[in-house]
């Protein structure tokens, strides 16, 4: 095996950021707003540096596509641990229109290309809200995966992990290669600090294009438009039951 | 006999009784601390009861005195206050530092600290030199915690980078038209603009100040300076004898009761020659450079202004870009310093970016500067502009308004102090950036030859530069800030406001500032507030959730947020006073002018008294209490690094 984990990180609007739609309904404001490595994507980060300080595995990867400022999150897991990281070039209307099967379709492409054991994202991109992306991935490889993970131990050529799912807790066994994504409870991230951020600095990062590894970033999908969410009105409060029971009479509820 | 004996023994208990209550009287105690509890409780009961169809609950919160007798519960819980050497649960703890040494270390990545290092690195490549600078900022991004007006006098950006056009930076609205009113509850007096007036702008540009500052970091980063976003600052490091050696950035991973967590790391020791601290308004680190090196004995105490600003995008019919409006008068009375600014703007979208500024020196402890600011918004003049239009925006932070009185001496062995931190805001022209940023270029012009010199010439290991506050005393800065020095003085008199106008009208007109003498301001601005009982509440309107919003939502767009699970950072000094000073006397007067809603007093848990809730999580950073609390017992510290408001073109 040969011990190297790719792990996938996205940049997205920091999570504290009230979004703002652009005025041609085109889509979001992103331009100066203060963008983070999505949550998820950072306990996926701390899984696998935590795996390389067991010893259970050899090298960590850090990937993320998008244009020049993905950099900057690629910086952060490396500070965080990595060894070293991947830029996959996308910019334009290309990185607009990236969704999970691009990246799911560029994250088997580096797979196969840097041999790698394991395949960790997070479970899920604050922005897009798509869940989808860990499961494409492994669809794309023929590998099994362990998905929503609140727990994992990597036994030699088998994974045990522990998922959130609707009814508790699940526990399987996979084979490796696999892919796995970050639930919330799986671990703590540690803080990218000051000293790691200078050292990250000497870490390479690798710079490629997905037609470099021979992929067509066109989406199937196109936006029509973007708009807030309808104001929420305010509530009627009512004294009494029959109140309330007239008043869903009333919209026609009853 | 036993009856008679009683009935004296009765009588001589009434008059001791009644001599005691006199005495208490006369000494100006509190009736009610003399009664019994359950006297007490049934008075409060009332008073509660009556309390229910009053005011609401945080603006009148005297129907619930506390009793002194109950204890407080704990609420500071940093390390700065209570120590982590004694405290057990830090046993054990790795606590060394990791350590690097550049040549020169910036504080505080605004306009001050980018043109000093800017300037530093511009020296450098002039000279081929090598220089390492390296430049410490606590916001996650350059710009992100940065909030101005602002129209921008592009003096000290012509000498720092004259070619700035052409590198792009957003200077894209030269000012066309000012407006300048005194308002009345209806209506506008307009006040022209004579030539020679400190507020005319002609030849200046309305700037969204974050990003200029975001522009000004993106020149920095590509002259090799070192910056490093989301790490604050929090602790002045010193030599042996004394000098500045460094700082050392926040501590990561401590819980919200101060234990460490299992992320626990300790923050990185920064060394350098010299140190420059560009920290803004009221920098916390500055605050103990002043006592440490005494660098206030001869010069007044600050005094400060907070602004409040929205950016709105209006109705396209409505905008007039280039247009820079000015107000005083209503909603404040005369004798409260303030006034509001619109500016608008010219970045493609109709934005408009306005605000609202309030003198720190207020008197009455029920003026909230934020609901002034929402209240301005629905004058006639102004909503005009605004309606149709929605808002984007929202952010706080202090300014000075103490100009050359209160500049404290700017250098000390190993350091010095640059920008709003020491305070060389020109306040009738109400514009610091240039003035910070001139002071950050000569910073770095009188610390190069000595950074670069081959042998330390130095008395100290950390190396002083007394000739950066001489070239400073030689340059336009003072001369500006000399010649309206007596303008915001003036308004301390009977006619407050007008007064001041007066003599601006003529003094500065006329003479320049050339008049011979130097008003002083009024002493701390924390002094100034009178106790809640010789004052009026104000009955501000309800926000309609149109013109105007509530505090919550407002907070919300300014897009602030903290690690919760840390100490507060809104330390106290004692735990107890305010309870007991800050609310018994002065109602709670930070419940009003924090513009995060940081401060909440609200009802024990055990039922009577109160006791302040700290909300640190929502702060940004303006730090208004530090300088408003009349009991001088909040000491704003630096939160984790990273945290804070999230500021887009603020």
């Amino acid at each position: 095996m040969s011990g190297r984990v790719l792990v996938g990180v996205k940049r997205v609007i920091d999570y504290a950021v009230k979004i703002r739609v652009k005025p041609d309904n085109s889509g979001v404001v992103t331009d100066g707003v203060k963008h983070s490595m999505n949550p998820f994507c950072e306990i996926a980060v701390e899984e696998a540096v935590k795996m390389k300080e067991k010893k259970l595995i050899k090298e960590v990867v850090a990937v993320s596509c998008g244009p020049q400022q993905a950099q900057e999150t690629i910086r952060t897991a490396l500070a965080m641990g990595a060894d070293r990281g991947i830029h996959v070039e996308v910019t334009g209307k290309d990185y607009d229109m990236l969704g999970p099967l691009q990246v799911s379709k560029i994250m088997a492409a580096l797979a196969k290309k840097e041999d790698a054991q394991l395949i960790i994202l997070g479970k899920q991109a604050i922005d897009g809200d798509c869940n989808q992306t860990g499961q494409m991935t492994a669809a794309l490889l023929d590998w099994p995966q362990g998905t929503f993970a609140s727990e994992v131990s990597l036994e030699g050529d088998t994974v045990k992990v522990v998922r959130e799912i609707d009814g508790g807790l699940e526990t399987i066994k996979i084979n490796t290669p696999a892919v796995l994504t970050a639930d919330l409870r799986l671990n703590t991230p540690r803080y990218a600090t000051l000293p790691n951020i200078m050292k990250a600095k000497k870490k390479k990062i690798a710079k490629v294009k997905p037609a470099d590894l021979g992929l067509d970033m066109t989406s199937r999908l196109e936006v029509l438009r973007v708009d807030e969410p309808p104001q929420r009105l305010a509530g009627v409060k009512v004294e009494t039951v029959d109140d309330l029971v007239a008043k869903l009479k009333e919209t026609g509820r009853l | 006999m036993g009856v008679f004996f009683f009935f004296k023994l009765l009588l001589s208990s009434f008059a001791f009784l009644f001599t005691v209550c006199a005495f208490l009287v006369v000494s100006g105690l509190d009736w009610e601390s003399v009664l019994s509890l359950a006297a007490h409780r049934c008075i409060r009961a009332l008073k509660t009861a009556q309390g229910e169809h009053a005011a609401p609950p945080l603006y009148t919160t005297l129907n619930r005195r506390a009793c002194s007798s109950v204890s407080t519960p704990r609420i500071t819980t940093h390390y700065t206050i209570h120590s982590r050497d004694k405290d057990p649960r830090w046993e054990g703890i790795e606590m060394e530092r990791f350590a690097d040494e550049a040549d020169v270390v910036i504080v505080g990545g605004g306009p001050a600290g980018l043109s000093a290092a800017i300037r530093l690195k511009q020296l450098a490549n002039e000279h081929e030199k090598e220089l390492r600078v390296c430049l410490v900022e606590k916001a996650s991004q350059i710009g992100a915690h940065t909030l101005s007006g602002a129209c921008l006098e592009p003096t000290a950006l012509d000498e720092l980078i004259p070619d700035w056009k052409e590198r792009g930076a957003p200077l894209n609205t030269p000012v066309t038209e000012d407006v300048f009113s005194i308002l009345t509850e209806k209506y506008r007096i307009p006040v022209p603009i004579l030539p020679g007036l400190p507020m005319g702008n002609h030849g200046n540009y309305i700037v969204r100040l974050g990003n200029f500052v975001r522009w000004l970091g993106e020149q920095a980063e590509e002259l090799g300076v070192e910056l490093y976003p989301g790490y604050a600052a929090a602790e002045v490091l010193f030599h042996e004898d004394g000098s500045v050696k460094g700082i050392a950035t926040n501590d990561v991973g401590i819980a919200k009761d101060g234990s460490p967590k299992d992320v626990f790391e300790r923050g990185m020791e920064l060394h350098a020659k010299v140190t420059m601290f560009g920290e803004g308004c009221h920098g916390h680190l500055a605050k103990q450079l002043y006592k440490q090196f005494n660098l206030r004995e001869n010069c007044e105490p600050q005094t400060y202004a907070i602004g409040l600003k929205e950016v709105w995008a209006i109705d396209e019919k409505k905008w007039r870009p280039g247009r820079a409006e000015h107000s005083v008068g209503w909603p404040l009375n005369r004798l409260t310093y303030g006034g509001s600014f619109l500016y608008h703007l010219n970045e493609g979208e109709p934005l408009v970016a306005l605000g609202f500024v309030v003198g720190l020196d207020y008197t009455n402890p029920y003026l909230s500067p934020f609901r002034e600011f929402q209240r301005w918004k629905h004058h006639p003049f102004v909503a005009a502009t605004l309606e149709g239009g929605s808002r984007i925006a929202y952010g706080a932070r202090a300014l000075n308004e103490g100009g050359s009185q209160s500049i404290p001496k700017l250098t000390f062995p190993g350091g010095l102090l640059i920008g709003c931190s020491p305070g060389f805001m020109n306040v009738p022209k109400i514009k610091g950036t240039h003035t910070a940023m001139k002071s950050g270029m000569l910073a770095a012009e009188a610390v190069f030859p000595k950074v670069t010199a081959e042998g330390l010439d130095s008395e100290t290991a950390g190396l002083h530069a007394p000739e950066y506050a001489e070239t400073l005393k030689k340059s336009w800065v003072w001369k500006e800030l000399h010649a309206v020095r007596n303008i915001r003085p003036s308004f301390h008199n009977y006619f407050g406001l007008y007064g001041g106008m007066a003599y601006t009208g003529v003094f500065y007109w006329i003479f320049r500032g050339k008049e011979p003498w130097t008003l002083k301001h009024c002493g701390l601005d924390a002094d100034q507030l009178k106790p809640a009982k010789e004052c009026t509440p104000i009955e501000y309107p309800k926000p309609d959730g149109k013109l105007s919003f509530d505090l919550l939502s407002s907070v919300a767009l300014s897009g602030t947020n903290h690690e919760g699970d840390q100490p507060a950072h809104l330390t106290l000094k004692s735990d107890s006073v305010p309870v007991q000073r800050n609310l018994a006397i002065y109602d709670g007067p930070e419940q009003r002018f924090c513009p995060a809603g940081v401060y909440e007093y609200v009802p024990l848990e055990t039922g009577d008294g109160m006791r302040l809730q700290i909300n640190a999580q929502n702060c940004v950073h303006c730090k208004t209490c530090d300088i408003k609390d009349p009991s001088q017992n909040i000491n704003w510290v630096v939160p984790e690094g990273g945290g804070g408001p999230a500021y887009n073109g603020l």
